[in-house]
């Protein structure tokens, strides 16, 4: 499978005041394929915003190469690299440029000189997609927060871009919002293969990925599927990171003497689980 | 109080003037303006406002709303009418109430002002009532694009404009919960003296400040991660479109402006 | 302080075209004491409700009764400040309300505003930097250069150093992480008890509710539609997901396990930890009738 985005030996840290200095990506290396669902986890401050910036080219590295689309991003290729992906930011409001929602899905189209009868299409198109076609004349300002990020996920869209960066864009919406925009992204991702990269700290959300990154002081802690990465639920709890809830009620089913065989992601599976261990007889 | 000001706000709807193009409604409310100052008459003050009434009264905004919410300016307006009524000191005597003499003159001055006050602020708030801020700016945009050869920035003047005009309910609720918050910290801003309450306006302005600041940031990274590079070999979304209605309007324009000329003493 | 609403409405922008309504016949008792959850989605009326209950906002129709303040339409603002003192708000994120040069100044500022002296309240402001988990050395900084958890504990420390009887919080984890968000939580649910507080969490979290709350209000369409015990408005799960609410994850997990092993546990699982619990012995009873 071709790859869409590696990083190399990546590391970065802010300029300070103090001789003192931290990095907040330190010596990070990455590879992501087509049409992968990534996640990348961790605690506020764990440096994972850093890692979006890099990636997006808003930061260049101090060491180490960051390549998007086999490409090593340079000043120069920024901004033909940029039209091919979309980005969502954390806060609905500041990300919201146009006056209406299709002012602001076209935003991107309008920079790259895309001619008027295409923007058209290509407008309703992508709101079609994230199903905000009835809002189309809405005002930022009467949208919820979760309606404001799905026009945001269609601003990206519009550009038919090869890789979807979502930067921590569900952390400030109401679980009904946060469960409106990941449905889209997950819907989104079987219709297009689409490939996502999440950062996140929520990892009820890192679950759906296909492989995850656990970010802590810079590095990264863990790679893996979410069922591998999971089996060490304490190293998560112990940087900071909540566990899965059915990860969670397995450990302190445990704690209260019940024996339960495997490793369980979802309620439904632990719940057989208990069934057939405990119940069935 | 002040969310009962309607100046500057957009009601949306469906009338004739909703649906004219802005660049028509921008001229016409520009050439009035004008026009407004060769009324000099009976005849002419009479045919400006009968027109505005016309003009309200195809727009279907409600008369009552447009003077409730222009309270604090039709104040303005009886006060100025006050005024002249007062020190104007000409024509023949109409009233003698001892301290105060009203002249015919006075009166007259009066009323001429204050119709010509009213119908300007009442045209301009028809405009802005009737055609969203966004539409206004576009078709202001459009209008000055000639000016861009002489190194006028029509495109960043535009864009500047519209992204205010998106951020603006967005500060105003921020500011609204700001206020709460520091209310509910026991902040008084309504009490005490002047020097108090301008040094309790500042729990207000700093969080209101840096909050700007760091949305105009994110904003700015937003629009530049977006492909944004000014407006060179930029496109444009949203198109105007110049129809009948618009012509008819400009024709009313000229009928009236050549009405006033014929009018006017 | 006792806390009640009766048959409370409210518009915004009364009288103008853009009137809206926002509440109508709210009904509401919270007591002295409890720990009381308003559960709704955004837009429910929540936010407004909660302006109501210390006279940020007056009601357009019917009464609010804090303590012995009695607040309707024509309540003059005056009086107002008084009711402040003792109910405080931590709002939505309240780090947007920081101001002052240092941390300690914008702590005091509250305290200050009601009378209190300033050596008391910078003796209460140092005292809750700690209590906040915060770094000593934050005191003299500016609140700009803290990271955005530090900042929300100083905004929280700030609304406690006026002592209030009555505690509001408006969604006060949104947006930390897990860890800060149960730390937060636990801290909130430590003064509940301790100071013997009235607490007043406006949240979306079920599960939030479940834990520590002794009263629920749910909010649907600017009204109360359901008030009770957790254990009672969980009850009703139909009612619940006609307002589009589901029930708390240890609640719906324990339905779940119901209708597998075909009969109902004795008591509600408010929290994962008697979730756990309420299986574990059901297993332990399971094996027993078996054996």
């Amino acid at each position: 499978m071709k790859e869409i985005l590696s990083l190399e030996q990546v590391s970065y840290s802010y300029p300070t005041d103090d001789d003192e200095v931290v990095k907040a990506i330190d010596g990070v290396s990455l590879s992501v394929k087509d049409g992968e669902w990534i996640a990348i986890v961790g605690h506020n401050g764990s440096g994972k915003s850093t890692m979006a910036k890099l990636i997006i080219g808003l930061l260049f590295p101090q060491d180490g190469v960051v390549n998007v689309f086999n490409e090593q991003l340079t000043n120069e290729n920024l901004w033909d690299i940029r039209s091919r992906l979309g980005i969502v930011f954390q806060n609905p409001d500041n990300q919201f440029v146009g006056s209406t929602v299709q002012d602001d899905v076209a935003f991107a189209l309008e920079n790259n000189g895309i001619p008027f009868e295409e923007m058209v299409k290509r407008v309703h198109e992508s709101l079609k997609q994230v199903k905000m076609s009835e809002f189309l004349d809405h005002e930022p300002h009467h949208l919820s927060g979760g309606q404001k990020q799905r026009v945001a996920i269609a601003g990206a869209l519009a550009l038919r871009p090869n890789l979807l960066i979502m930067d921590e864009a569900t952390s400030m919406l109401d679980p009904q919002g946060r469960d409106e925009v990941i449905r889209i992204v997950q819907e989104l991702k079987q219709r297009t293969g689409l490939t996502v990269i999440s950062i996140t700290h929520d990892l009820e959300e890192a679950l759906l990925a296909d492989r995850i990154f656990v970010m802590n002081k810079g590095k990264i802690l863990q790679t893996g599927t979410p069922d591998e990465v999971f089996k060490h639920g304490e190293q998560l709890e112990s940087i900071g990171l909540d566990m899965p809830f059915a990860l969670r009620v397995s450990e302190l089913l445990r704690k209260n003497g019940l024996s339960l065989e495997g490793e369980h992601m979802t309620e439904e599976e632990l719940v057989n689980e208990l069934w057939t261990s405990h119940f069935k007889m | 109080m002040l969310e009962k000001m309607i100046f500057g706000r957009y009601i949306p709807g469906d009338s004739f003037i909703h649906k004219l193009d802005p660049r028509s409604k921008l001229l016409f409310v520009l050439f009035f303006v004008v026009a407004v100052f060769l009324a000099n008459n009976v005849a002419t003050y009479g045919l400006l406002l009968a027109f505005t009434l016309f003009v309200i009264f195809i727009s279907r905004i409600r008369l009552y709303f447009l003077l409730n919410g222009l309270k604090p300016i039709l104040i303005l307006i009886i006060f100025t009418f006050l005024m002249h009524i007062i020190f104007t000191k000409e024509g023949t005597l109409l009233v003698d109430l001892k301290i105060i003499k009203i002249y015919e003159e006075g009166l007259r001055q009066g009323i001429f002002i204050s119709i010509r006050f009213l119908v300007l602020v009442l045209m301009t708030s028809i405009l802005t009532l009737t055609t969203s801020p966004i539409s206004i700016t576009d078709g202001m945009e459009d209008l000055l694009n000639p000016f861009k050869r002489f190194k006028l920035p029509v495109h960043e003047l535009a864009l500047m404009m519209s992204i205010s005009l998106r951020f603006i309910p967005t500060l105003m609720d921020e500011t609204d919960k700001i206020l709460k918050a520091q209310l509910a910290r026991g902040s008084d801003i309504s009490t005490g003296s002047i020097k108090q309450r301008i040094r309790a306006v500042i729990p207000l302005l700093v969080p209101l400040f840096v909050s700007a600041f760091k949305r105009a940031e994110e904003l700015a990274i937003a629009m530049e991660v977006r492909g944004y590079r000014g407006g060179e070999g930029r496109t444009r979304y949203r198109q105007l479109t110049w129809g009948s209605r618009d012509t008819i309007s400009m024709v009313l324009l000229v009928m009236l402006i050549g009405a006033l000329y014929l009018l006017k003493g | 302080m006792d806390i009640s609403l009766q048959n409370v409405g409210y518009f915004y922008s009364k009288d103008t075209p853009f009137e809206k309504r926002a509440l109508q016949g709210v009904d509401a008792t919270i007591h002295s004491g409890s720990y009381t959850a308003i559960i709704g989605h955004t837009g429910s009326g929540k936010s407004t409700l909660l302006m109501h209950l210390n006279g940020l906002l007056k009601p357009s129709e019917g009464v609010v009764r804090i303590g012995d303040t009695t607040i309707s339409a024509g309540t003059k603002t005056k009086g107002l400040k008084d009711v402040r003192r003792h109910v405080g708000i931590v709002f939505q994120f309240p780090e947007h309300q920081l101001f002052e040069e240092t941390v300690v100044k914008d702590i005091m500022f509250g305290p200050m505003n009601f009378g209190v002296s300033e050596e008391e309240a910078k003796r209460r402001a140092y005292e809750l930097i700690t209590l906040l988990g915060l770094p000593e050395d934050v005191a003299e900084k500016s609140p700009f250069d803290l990271s955005g958890g530090q900042m929300r504990r100083v905004a929280i420390a700030g609304v406690l150093a006026f002592k209030p009887s009555v505690l509001i919080l408006d969604e006060p984890t949104a947006g930390l992480d897990p860890r800060g968000r149960k730390e937060i939580m636990e801290l909130f649910n430590h003064l509940h008890k301790k100071e013997d507080l009235t607490t007043i969490l406006v949240t979306h979290s079920m599960e939030d509710a479940a834990r520590y709350a002794d009263n629920l209000i749910i909010m649907s369409n600017g009204t109360s539609v359901m008030t009770g015990t957790p254990e009672e408005v969980f009850a009703d799960e139909e009612k619940l997901a006609s307002y589009r609410l589901g029930l708390p994850r240890s609640v719906q997990f324990q339905r779940d396990f119901e209708k597998k092993i075909g009969r109902k546990l004795s008591d509600i699982a408010l929290t994962e930890e008697q979730l756990a619990e309420f299986i574990a012995k059901a297993a332990l009873e399971e094996g027993a009738d078996s054996c």
